[in-house]
């Protein structure tokens, strides 16, 4: 990243990039937005059969795939929309409410 | 080696001439009256391949100044038109030109707002956008609309302010009288307003940026907008500056207010627009009858040039401010409200009136001036100043 914005806290008007541009690209994967998710896909390794549907329909791109095999999902961008859940023929993802593990909650 | 040829023409003609000599690489158009003729105007000269511009045709405003600021986005010098309830429509994209900090350059046809329907001018579209945070010129005459048009260029795309610019002229009276006005040659005005290097432009794929972000909750909108306002700050000088090269090769005087009488006034007008001319015309008879009048024309309304106003008006005993618009439930019209601030901050206060005239083109006579400046001299002597705004001719 040729953008550095880790002093972003503390500058001032003229610090910023005119207009409210973003003068570099592909910096959206340094802007975590998974914190607005309610919700949590769970994957059953034993019933996915690596279609790559989920991989296909996440409107996010938040489905990690190494090889050709799903691996695991980003929650730092996963808005927990569930349509990966929708789109998966085999019922192989689950969503789960976020913060039921907690013990305030449990 | 400059040249000017005389020319008698309409106001809208000669900011037609200004934008081709400009030549912006785009302008979208959309007619209302009376801007019409300008992107009329522009249109033929496209079609007879006097200025190379993507001429778009929108199918409104809204769609108008969206188009524009896609392709000032994209990198484009970008002009357009517009007028009364077409500005109207624009209320939301001037905000984002401004915001996105796109130096887009607009005319508009100064006219009245509906309801009613209206057609003809005063000011109630422009003063309705003026915290839109552009940068906003007023013309006397055709020959101001031309020159504003061209500094607007400049203005806008000056490093130190990146800001959208409108140059306005008042509807039908400056856009569709014909003048006498001086056009520079199309050498001078090319090499004036120079190649547009654009900032942050979207084809610029060796660098590329994205437009249009979200500033949100906790984020930076805040420092956002301050440096938009430290942007109209800087804005101030660089407008007289600008002026005052378009002045050197023209030979024309340019000021963010003009004054008339105003060395040794005792009463004085404050007026925006084609009125000044009436205005000056009665000073210059009562001055000859020995009468201490003086006109202060505000040719740049944003940013507001207070502290030229406050020099200018110290010291006068009695102020008339006319307003072409309203500001209703406020203690006055626009342009009083902008007076009375830049002088409350003076030692000595100035007794202030405001006066609204002119709504949906109520012809301006001298002889509603002329009352204008009796109020003025009784007030100087005296007597006391009405409360609260006049209605100038109405029944």
């Amino acid at each position: 990243m040729s953008w550095d914005i880790s002093g972003m806290a503390g500058w001032k008007a003229d610090d910023f990039p005119l207009g409210a541009v973003i003068p570099d690209s592909g910096n959206s994967r340094d802007y975590v937005t998974g914190g607005w998710r309610s919700q949590r896909p769970v994957r059953d390794e034993a019933k996915c059969t690596q279609c790559l549907f989920c991989w296909i329909y996440c409107p996010d791109t938040a489905v990690y795939v190494v090889d050709e095999k799903v691996t695991d999902f980003n929650l730092d961008h996963c808005k927990g929309c569930g349509v990966c859940a929708k789109a998966c023929p085999s019922d192989a993802i689950t969503m789960v409410p976020e913060g039921c593990e907690l013990p305030e909650v449990q | 080696m400059p040249t000017q040829k005389t020319v008698a023409q309409t106001g809208n003609v000669l900011v037609a001439e200004a934008m081709r000599q400009c030549a912006p690489d785009m302008m979208a158009a959309y007619p209302i009256t009376p801007q019409t003729t300008i992107v009329e105007e522009f249109a033929k000269f496209v079609a007879n391949g006097r200025v190379h511009t993507q001429y778009v045709t929108v199918e409104s405003e809204h769609s108008c100044m969206s188009a524009c600021i896609g392709a000032s986005a994209a990198g484009a010098r970008v002009m357009t038109a517009t007028s009364s309830q077409g500005l109207a429509l624009m209320w939301e994209e001037l905000h984002i030109a401004s915001g996105m900090r796109l130096p887009i350059v607009m005319a508009n046809a100064n006219r009245a707002l509906s309801a009613p329907i209206n057609i003809h001018c005063d000011h109630s579209d422009i003063m309705g956008a003026r915290d839109a945070g552009w940068v906003i010129l007023f013309a006397e005459t055709a020959q101001e609309a031309y020159d504003n048009t061209i500094m607007s260029v400049r203005i806008a795309e000056h490093p130190d302010v990146l800001l959208p610019v409108m140059t306005t002229l008042d509807g039908f009276i400056t856009t569709h009288s014909i003048d006498r006005a001086e056009m520079m040659d199309d050498e001078t005005v090319t090499s004036f307003v120079g190649d547009y290097v654009p900032k942050n432009a979207l084809l610029d794929t060796d660098h590329p940026v994205s437009h249009g972000n979200f500033a949100g909750l906790g984020g930076p909108y805040f420092e956002f907008k301050r440096s938009q306002r430290l942007a109209m700050d800087r804005a101030h000088g660089v407008v007289n500056a600008i002026g005052a090269e378009w002045s050197g090769i023209t030979g024309r005087p340019f000021g963010m207010i003009e004054t008339f009488g105003m060395e040794d006034a005792e009463v004085a007008i404050v007026v925006i627009g084609s009125t000044a001319g009436n205005a000056r015309h009665v000073a210059r008879g009562l001055r000859a009858k020995g009468v201490k009048a003086g006109i202060v024309k505000v040719r740049c309304f944003r940013p507001f040039p207070a502290a030229e106003l406050a020099d200018a008006l110290k010291g006068v005993k009695a102020v008339a401010v006319m307003d072409r618009s309203e500001s209703f439930g406020a203690e006055g019209g626009p342009l009083f409200l902008e007076v009375r601030s830049a002088l409350y901050d003076l030692a000595d206060r100035v007794p202030l009136v405001d006066y609204i005239y002119g709504l949906g083109g109520s012809d301006v006579k001298t002889e509603l001036i002329e009352r204008v400046f009796t109020d003025l001299s009784d007030i100087a002597s005296g007597a006391t100043a009405p409360a609260g705004l006049t209605y100038l001719g109405t029944r």
